[in-house]
């Protein structure tokens, strides 16, 4: 429900990063998400062309670099490597995790023409 | 809407949409790193030029981030105890915050400022102003959320003065204000016994980011057979550090023990 103000976050990045006028567009976006980041990847595809629309990134291609989710496990005390939100702890089994990370939200790097 | 801040969308009461100056964004930072003209990226991209991929690593949030930032050393200043309640839509966040109000009025806690985040209708702020305290209306139109940048706007329209407990009530949501810095000193859930114990797991994003949970309408607990229990631990499942905090604003079970945490809070946003 907020990727289109994620997507307008990443558009004043893009802006930002491409004003120089020798880019005359951009043709690609890289994007870090983390695997608990609550970005919805199809709401997100159909954002980013709209929010696009007009600036250097219309038609551009949105590629998405998964990141893992992080999260530290209070029954052994160190941290793991979980790939649902709600997953056990793969080492003890254990049901008390904190996230500390798989949040990232970053704009990685783009391709300029 | 606005391409450069975004702003176009959402409306702080009493103000029509943008006619505040852009001169907030003149202090944009431009950290990011580009490289330009250093031949290859040093990086191996399949599909991409090297002498055309620029390097940016900068946070999609990053902007809301900085209106956040300056909301915080601006309170601080201030010695403003921010909290930024988070609930679904019909959750009793307006009432409880109606008999937060009157609570600690009667105790002479010092003043109380309220910023009423919702998609559209400014009732919300009439009710809180109903009690006596000051209240800012922000109509998001079609967002989802506050962000650091509305509640920026929010702060100059309230003035609020030094030693404020500023309530942030955000738009009934259990989903996207989870991810948007306000500048606040903690999140709070507000989660009624009506919702259903498996809440905090459908929506963990939520009960993660928040520091308290406030189990809510209590009252009706032995109505609607629901285990008080098993909510608190869903929400310790989702969140082993939470606070949980059974709580009716319509009783006022549990209202001295939520009292006594913003007293904490407040104690150490004065240190």
């Amino acid at each position: 429900m907020h990727e289109m103000s994620i997507c307008e976050g990443i558009r004043r990045v893009v802006e930002d990063a491409a004003a120089a006028p020798d880019i005359a567009r951009v043709t690609r976006v890289r994007l870090e998400l983390g695997r608990f980041a609550g970005v919805e990847r199809g709401a997100l595809d159909f954002a980013w062309e709209v929010v696009m629309r007009g600036s250097k990134a219309e038609g551009s291609v949105l590629e998405v670099i998964d990141l893992p989710g992080r999260a530290m496990c209070f029954d052994c005390a160190k941290p793991v490597e979980i790939n649902d939100r709600l997953a056990p702890c793969p080492d003890c089994g254990g049901g008390k995790l904190m996230p500390e990370g798989g949040d990232e939200m970053r704009v990685k790097d783009m391709e300029v023409a | 809407m606005c391409t450069v801040c975004g702003c176009g969308d959402s409306v702080v009461e009493g103000q029509t949409p943008h006619d505040h100056s852009h001169d907030h964004h003149h202090h944009h930072h431009r950290g990011q790193d580009l490289h330009f003209g250093q031949g290859p990226a040093g990086v191996a991209v399949a599909g991409m030029s090297q002498d055309r991929l620029i390097e940016i690593e900068t946070g999609i949030l990053s902007q809301n981030d900085r209106h956040a930032a300056a909301n915080r050393a601006r309170m601080a200043a201030l010695d403003i105890l921010a909290v930024n309640l988070v609930s679904s839509p019909g959750s009793g966040k307006t009432t409880l915050l109606c008999a937060t109000i009157r609570a600690m009025q009667a105790a002479g806690t010092g003043p109380v400022a309220v910023i009423e985040g919702d998609q559209q209708t400014a009732n919300d702020a009439e009710r809180i102003r109903a009690t006596g305290a000051p209240a800012c209306q922000v109509n998001t139109g079609k967002g989802c959320h506050l962000d650091g940048h509305m509640v920026g706007h929010a702060l100059d329209h309230l003035d609020p003065a030094p030693g404020t407990t500023l309530f942030i009530e955000n738009v009934g949501n259990l989903v996207c204000p989870a991810a948007f810095d306000l500048g606040e000193a903690a999140k709070v859930a507000v989660l009624s016994v009506t919702e259903g114990e498996d809440k905090p797991l459908k929506y963990p994003d939520m009960f993660t980011a928040s520091r308290v949970a406030l189990l809510n309408k209590i009252d009706l607990a032995p109505h609607c057979d629901v285990d008080l229990d098993l909510y608190e631990a869903n929400l310790r499942r989702v969140n082993p550090t939470i606070d949980v905090i059974r709580i009716s604003a319509r009783t006022g079970e549990g209202m001295e023990a939520w009292l006594g945490w913003l007293a904490a809070q407040r104690a150490q946003a004065a240190a």
